[in-house]
């Protein structure tokens, strides 16, 4: 059988052997990619997370605390305003001066009160405004740690560091010690950190006008970017004349898509700031600048979801008569609808994410109070990470890796929604 | 140009190879529900349909034959404007129905496509219910004064389309859920919903199965005793069941025309003969 003619399958098998090894090839490289990019996606996570999850618990001390008159300076008035200007400070340096009375030097002292973080004072403000019938009483009360002893509770400092190369000596190690072994010192869910502005104080500072001024910002896009978008695609889509005019807009509107948003903040500075006179560091402006840097993405989106119902849909439509209004209106756009809101919604991630567009319109200041309004003075999510990330604080580090936590939370929650708006309405023909 | 209706047969088949080309055969009727005469389209570059005249009766059903790209479909479509959907198409000559020049610049297309409905190759019902597929004809035209005559409008529609006794129970299902015979017969129902006065129908049985075919075909005779019915076919057989007069297309040309029975025993043109005969096609 040696010398029987080759064969087309001799050939084809002769190839065979070669052409498998190229396809296993190909895979195991895509494979290593895809291994790739979830090692990457795991790295950023885990140093994330790692980072930022202890700042969801704050430490708290608790102490005893007696609403003494005399010590307040507020006499027998219980009024609003004697209330607010009392000196609550002095209540908590007597329930520390009861605790440690062996410290008598004025500096130690002064450490001592330091312990216990600057808000302190006006949450006992707070309880007693609240409830002006406490004073003379006594109360244990669990009040925020500064963020230096925060942060040695959490393990964040070094004790085997020689002691001038720490930030907290070892006389007040020794103190949170003593107050660690009392039972008084407790590491509590971080509310402050989801309700609370920013501050200098990091036990102090929170995403809460933060998330508040991209919220704002986010619903102004929304609601500008979407009907602006939709009605810009159906008209490109269904309506306009295909000739050199619409191509040109079609072709900015792509290389919109494309231009770097600081470029958008640069315009949104000079128009809606310089010549039409609106407030610096808006939530509005903010989110009439997000909404000039997500409009071609929306359209874009939109257009494709148009183009892809099915010309007989349309056909049927107008075969019984239905006009080009009635013909988009009762039957493409309701197909249409759920790839334009995916595309919106990934818009509108993209905008949350958006920080450098917010730097050119001043969302960058520093705002302790949450804004109440779309013209206040506000930040952003990802500005206030920005900003976290630049202060020295060790405490800092960590509330920045938690914004990071949120802000991720929030944008995959929005491109989760997306998936299943998608799934949900799936082709139905 | 509208040939005198008045003048002597013999006379009249001269007036018609004087005036309308190449084309073999009676292409007037008695009476006329459409007539087209010397109609031209151009896609682009390409001339799709040359000079092509035709008269479709009243309660005929008239079929349009040829090999594939010879612009049957084209030239269907011209007959309700849908080409005017597509960018690149230019239609010239005449069109009238009952009379009326339908590419007069004032003619409103709605109107027009709500008198002369269409069937598609594919069945594309709406994506909704079977009852809201129907209903939406008279819906858009507001042609039930009641929520009780739009249900007649639709049972009868449904009942003229031999599919009511299937659906009759399930009206809120979606109608894409049917299978594809019903489905196009649902598409017809729906086109009878607003009861136009021509009904176009390009290849409707082309995806369809035999017995969904042979529904769809005796579907089609029931319909000819109200409506006129103009049927693009592949299917030779097809249209020698259904219709009672055949048009051959060849190359954007109308090459022939005339009785059914007539074109397919005893052909005139060799084309046609070419084609019945299957030389090619």
């Amino acid at each position: 059988m040696a010398d029987r003619p080759i064969t087309t399958l001799d050939k084809v098998n002769a190839s065979l052997a070669r052409r498998y090894a190229k396809e296993r090839r190909f895979r195991r490289a895509g494979l290593m990619a895809i291994a790739t990019g979830l090692l990457f996606v795991l790295l950023l996570f885990t140093s994330i997370i790692s980072n930022g999850y202890s700042a969801f618990w704050q430490t708290h001390v608790k102490l005893d605390i007696t609403f003494n008159a005399e010590q307040l300076g507020i006499g027998d008035a219980r009024d609003f305003e004697t209330l607010s200007s009392a000196d609550y400070a002095a209540l908590i340096r007597t329930s520390l001066k009861k605790i440690f009375p062996e410290v008598r030097d004025r500096k130690e002292r002064r450490k001592l009160y330091k312990m216990i973080s600057t808000g302190a004072p006006l949450l006992l403000r707070e309880i007693l405004i609240s409830d002006p019938t406490l004073v003379g009483s006594h109360h244990a009360i669990w009040l925020p740690a500064d963020d230096d002893i925060d942060m040695l509770v959490k393990g964040q400092i070094d004790r085997t560091q020689p002691e001038d190369a720490r930030r907290l000596n070892n006389q007040v190690i020794g103190w949170v010690d003593r107050l660690t072994e009392n039972g008084v010192v407790e590491q509590q869910f971080n509310t402050t950190f989801f309700t609370a502005g920013d501050s200098r104080e990091p036990e102090l500072a929170g995403i809460g006008g933060a998330i508040t001024g991209s919220l704002y910002a986010l619903l102004v896009t929304l609601l500008l970017a979407f009907p602006i978008g939709v009605a810009t695609a159906i008209y490109l889509e269904e309506f306009a004349p295909k000739n050199r005019w619409t191509d040109l807009i079609e072709i900015n509107i792509n290389n919109l898509a494309a231009v770097p948003s600081i470029v958008f903040g640069l315009l949104g500075l000079a128009l809606f700031i310089n010549i039409v006179g609106l407030p610096r560091s808006a939530p509005l402006v903010g989110g009439l600048v997000l909404t000039l840097m997500t409009l071609p993405t929306i359209i874009i989106a939109s257009r494709a979801a148009l183009k892809s119902v099915p010309p007989s849909i349309r056909e049927a439509a107008m075969g019984i008569g239905a006009s080009k209004m009635q013909t988009v209106f009762h039957h493409v756009l309701p197909q249409a609808l759920p790839g334009m809101l995916t595309g919106t919604i990934i818009g509108m991630a993209q905008a949350l994410g958006e920080t450098a567009p917010l730097l050119m319109i001043g969302m960058v200041a520093f705002v302790v109070d949450i804004p109440g309004g779309p013209l206040d003075p506000s930040t952003a999510l990802p500005v206030q990470i920005f900003l976290w990330a630049d202060s020295p604080e060790r405490a800092f580090v960590e509330r920045t890796s938690a914004a990071i936590m949120v802000l991720l939370a929030f944008l995959i929650s929005m491109n989760l929604l997306a998936v299943l708006l998608r799934k949900k309405f799936e082709r139905r023909w | 140009m509208i040939v005198e209706r008045t003048a002597p047969a013999e006379e009249m088949f001269q007036v018609i190879h004087a005036n309308f080309g190449s084309t073999v055969g009676d292409l007037t009727v008695a009476e006329p529900r459409m007539t087209a005469r010397n109609v031209n389209v151009h896609y682009a570059d390409k001339h799709a349909i040359i000079d092509v005249s035709l008269d479709i009766g009243c309660h005929e059903v008239i079929a349009l034959i040829g090999p594939s790209g010879c612009g049957k479909s084209t030239f269907l479509r011209c007959l309700n404007r849908m080409n005017d959907t597509i960018e690149s198409c230019r239609v010239s000559g005449e069109i009238r129905l009952d009379g009326q020049d339908i590419y007069d610049k004032n003619l409103d297309v709605v109107p027009l496509r709500a008198r002369v409905g269409m069937v598609f190759q594919k069945p594309n019902p709406f994506p909704k219910s079977i009852y809201d597929n129907v209903a939406y004809g008279p819906r858009i035209h507001g042609l039930a004064e009641s929520q009780t005559a739009l249900d007649e409008m639709v049972e009868d529609s449904l009942r003229r389309a031999g599919l009511w006794d299937e659906v009759k129970d399930r009206l809120q299902q979606p109608g894409t859920g049917l299978s594809g015979g019903q489905q196009q017969r649902l598409c017809i129902a729906r086109t009878i919903a607003v009861s136009p006065e021509v009904i176009l129908m390009d290849e409707p049985c082309s995806a369809l199965d035999p017995i969904a075919t042979a529904k769809i075909e005796e579907l089609i005779d029931e319909l000819r005793q109200n409506f006129t019915i103009a049927i693009v076919t592949h299917s030779m057989q097809q249209a020698a069941r259904v219709s009672q007069r055949t048009g051959y297309f060849h190359l954007g040309r109308l090459i022939e025309v005339g009785k059914t029975d007539e074109i397919f025993t005893n052909p005139q043109h060799k084309l046609t003969e070419d084609y019945i005969t299957g030389r090619f096609g």
